[in-house]
């Protein structure tokens, strides 16, 4: 075992994959020579050689585009798009040709192209270099939508998508890479060493895609969330002082709704927390799941804490940010509900 | 006098009604354009761009120094996959307005775009074809009943219902899926190009747009990836003039050749008579040995006229002359063949007409054989719950319950319909 942060999990993942199988190639802007600009690659352009860890074009479109050519002709290549917020020239690539290449070829071909990306807010990023676009990958049928929320979590889910055969849209909570945050800005930051799943074993270990886990067992309440938003629903459990279970989604796509709904029929009670935007955001979907599953042992209406139907606002990021005191609001809400 | 800019709007010289005007097609003469080394420096090569690589002249005699010399006998199997294009085209068309098919894309006119190019290449070479190149399928000898029972969406459909009539795929051909949404494949192309250079392979990729989609940022992706990384690809810009109903002019062909773009990258372009069949199989073939030298990517312009309309839901006598197609300075590239072959003193008009049987006769009993395999609307039918099949790799949970949601759903319309039922097997 050895204490990672998300970053170097996620580097330490490929690395495993680079070793271990010599058709993984990883490719993205910066990627190479230089390591990312979140130094995810850091190192392996120097380990592998520059013909399997590629710098490429400013282009995110290319980008996906050349990466299923070569998922095509039998690569597996990881693809960083430097930030979330860049993907669009690169989503046309992704729903109407990586996501649908097997169903349309009826499985003559696939590409399982990973596409690692960070995303989320809280780093002072503005509207460019903040946004959680994972509904609008989650709504597509023939991809893989994850979301790790700790450096275990994140080797383990990139060693997964690596080694299947679909392709997956891999979300990186940026604000967490360096260790998890509790959503108060003003707190010293807290390393990943300090915490249990920062302690992260050096070889290859899988966590299963699809899969949802309860990071805290609870009786009065049920918290869907996943990304940094589960260390910040931690800290509105503890506001809020009820006996909240937290559930890490993880995979929004394929969705492990057994896990989701056993847990809020049990508790009876459950709010929904994402990053995103609140409209059409996958918080509805959630919600939506919860109800046709969990409608006879509900308590109280679900509620949803998200990210303002607004772009991101460099300015007021922390009146925007869905913080511990939203969160908590709702949790008093659902608990005082007849 | 007061300052101001004006937008231009492209025009085409003429609409239905008016006489076809290609003055502005610029031709070379027939042998007229040099052909240089394939190790030669991109920029030593520019004016390729803009001339005409044309072999055969115009009394169909091959000439200069592009001519492949091929043997009689590979053009005679030349003209045979461009004839069966043709005739496949056709038969597919009438089916199509007897209402068996619900969509058709002829390539009327282009046979010699896909059949030289296919030719040209090597077994082991990977195609990323546009929705215009059946000619690939012809010359890599794809059974016709497949490419049929595709059209009509059938139990031995290739795609089982998943997709419009002529988005072939062929993997084992090494023939790769047509998308429907345009020019996503050329990008993809180079990136499979890049991995064979990774895995130090000889094999190439090559591609194919159309001159009106090679408007979209893919155009630009692929043409910088494969500049950048010298990646083993062709790319294919199938200039026809028309994409619908806009013109050439719509896409940039105004004022520069679409070649002329491969100098602007770094990239060899090549503007060739797409309606002969020598000079595109030339042209292939050098951007081949090119390509397998590591020289890199190449750019090939093939000047080509849609003697058809893009597609069934089209009507192009509502925005072209409906004669223009007489007029293409370019002639037909099939019976520009036949005349060459006839000249070589290896062919005559008594034996393309019996080709011509011969072929009709292949297509007619492909047809026959086709149908037995259900169509659109009559049986057998594919099972509808394929259709949760092949989303991912192995079907997820909640595609299962609402494959389930479906089955249920059948079997009690099944077991409520009056017999036979609908011919949907409730078991699945």
């Amino acid at each position: 075992m050895a204490r990672m942060n998300m970053v170097q999990a996620l580097n330490s993942a490929m690395d495993v994959m680079m070793e271990r199988d010599t058709r993984v190639v990883v490719m993205g802007e910066d990627v190479g020579y230089f390591g990312g600009v979140f130094r995810a690659t850091d190192g392996l352009q120097r380990k592998y050689g520059e013909q399997r860890v590629l710098d490429t074009p400013i282009a995110e479109g290319g980008i996906i585009a050349t990466a299923i050519g070569m998922a095509v002709n039998g690569l597996k290549p990881v693809a960083e798009i430097q930030f979330a917020d860049y993907i669009y020239p690169g989503y046309d690539q992704i729903v109407s040709e990586l996501a649908r290449l097997r169903y349309r070829s009826a499985g003559e071909f696939s590409a399982p192209v990973i596409v690692r990306t960070p995303c989320g807010g809280g780093i002072r990023g503005g509207q460019t270099h903040s946004q959680s676009p994972e509904a609008l990958f989650a709504h597509v049928s023939g991809i893989k939508v994850v979301m790790p929320s700790n450096p275990y979590d994140a080797k383990g889910l990139l060693i997964s998508a690596i080694e299947g055969e679909d392709p997956v849209v891999f979300f990186e909570p940026k604000r967490i890479y360096n260790g998890p945050f509790d959503g108060d800005p003003h707190k010293p930051a807290v390393p990943w060493s300090a915490h249990a799943r920062g302690e992260v074993p050096e070889g290859h270990y899988q966590v299963p895609l699809g899969r949802a886990e309860v990071v805290r067992p609870g009786s009065d309440v049920t918290v869907l969330t996943y990304g940094t938003m589960v260390h910040v629903a931690q800290a509105a459990v503890q506001l809020a002082g009820v006996d909240a279970e937290i559930i890490d989604v993880r995979t929004m796509a394929p969705l492990d709704t057994d896990t989701l709904c056993n847990s809020v029929c049990r508790t009876g009670r459950c709010i929904v927390v994402h990053e995103a935007t609140r409209f059409a955001g996958f918080g509805g979907e959630l919600v939506a799941t919860v109800q046709e599953h969990c409608f006879w042992n509900l308590e109280a209406p679900v509620l949803r804490v998200a990210g303002w139907d607004t772009p991101y606002p460099h300015a007021f990021e922390w009146e925007y940010f869905p913080g511990p005191a939203r969160i908590a609001a709702a949790l008093r809400q659902v608990m005082e509900a007849a | 006098m007061t300052l101001r800019s004006r937008l231009h709007v492209p025009a085409p010289p003429a609409r239905p009604g008016q006489e076809p005007d290609f003055s502005y097609v610029q031709i070379s003469p027939a042998g007229a354009v040099p052909r240089p080394e394939t190790t030669a420096a991109a920029r030593d090569m520019e004016q390729l761009s803009s001339q005409l690589v044309r072999v055969l002249d115009d009394e169909q005699r091959a000439t200069g120094p592009w001519d492949p010399h091929l043997e009689p006998a590979e053009l005679q199997v030349a003209l045979r996959h461009m004839l069966l294009t043709r005739l496949f085209d056709d038969r597919m068309q009438k089916i199509q307005r007897q209402g068996r098919i619900s969509f058709y894309i002829k390539s009327t006119g282009e046979e010699a775009v896909a059949v030289g190019a296919g030719m040209a290449l090597r077994p082991g070479d990977m195609l990323f074809p546009s929705y215009r190149q059946q000619g690939l399928y012809m010359v890599r000898g794809r059974d016709l009943v497949d490419l049929m029972c595709q059209c009509l969406s059938n139990t031995r459909d290739m795609c089982k219902g998943r997709q419009l009539p002529v988005m072939y795929h062929w993997a084992k051909g090494n023939i790769f899926s047509i998308s429907g949404n345009l020019a996503t494949q050329f990008p993809q192309a180079v990136g499979w190009a890049m991995a064979a250079a990774i895995k130090g392979e000889d094999h190439l990729a090559a591609t194919w747009i159309g001159e009106g989609s090679s408007a979209e940022a893919d155009f630009h992706y692929a043409m910088t990836f494969a500049a950048v990384y010298q990646a083993p690809v062709i790319l294919n810009l199938v200039n026809n003039q028309w994409a619908i109903s806009t013109f050439q002019g719509f896409a940039g062909g105004e004022s520069r050749t679409f070649a002329q773009r491969g100098p602007g990258y770094g990239i060899p372009g090549i503007r060739v008579d797409g309606n002969d069949f020598l000079a595109v199989y030339a042209v292939t073939q050098w951007a081949a040995q090119r390509a397998r030298q590591s020289g890199g990517a190449t750019l090939i312009e093939h000047v080509t006229y849609r003697a058809a309309a893009h597609s069934t839901s089209d009507d192009p006598s509502r925005y072209r002359p409906r004669d223009e197609w007489r007029a293409w300075p370019l002639g037909d590239p099939v019976t520009r063949l036949k005349q060459h072959l006839i000249g070589l003193g290896e062919w005559s008009e008594e034996r393309q007409t019996r080709l011509e049987q011969e072929l009709e006769a292949q297509v007619t009993a492909a047809w026959r054989d086709a149908q037995t395999f259900g169509t659109l609307t009559s049986e057998p039918r594919l099972d509808p719950l394929t259709m949760f099949d092949d989303v991912l790799q192995e079907v997820p949970p909640h595609l299962q319950r609402q494959r389930e949601e479906l089955r249920r759903l059948l079997a009690a319309q099944a077991a409520a319909a009056p017999a036979p039922a609908s011919g949907v097997p409730a078991g699945g």
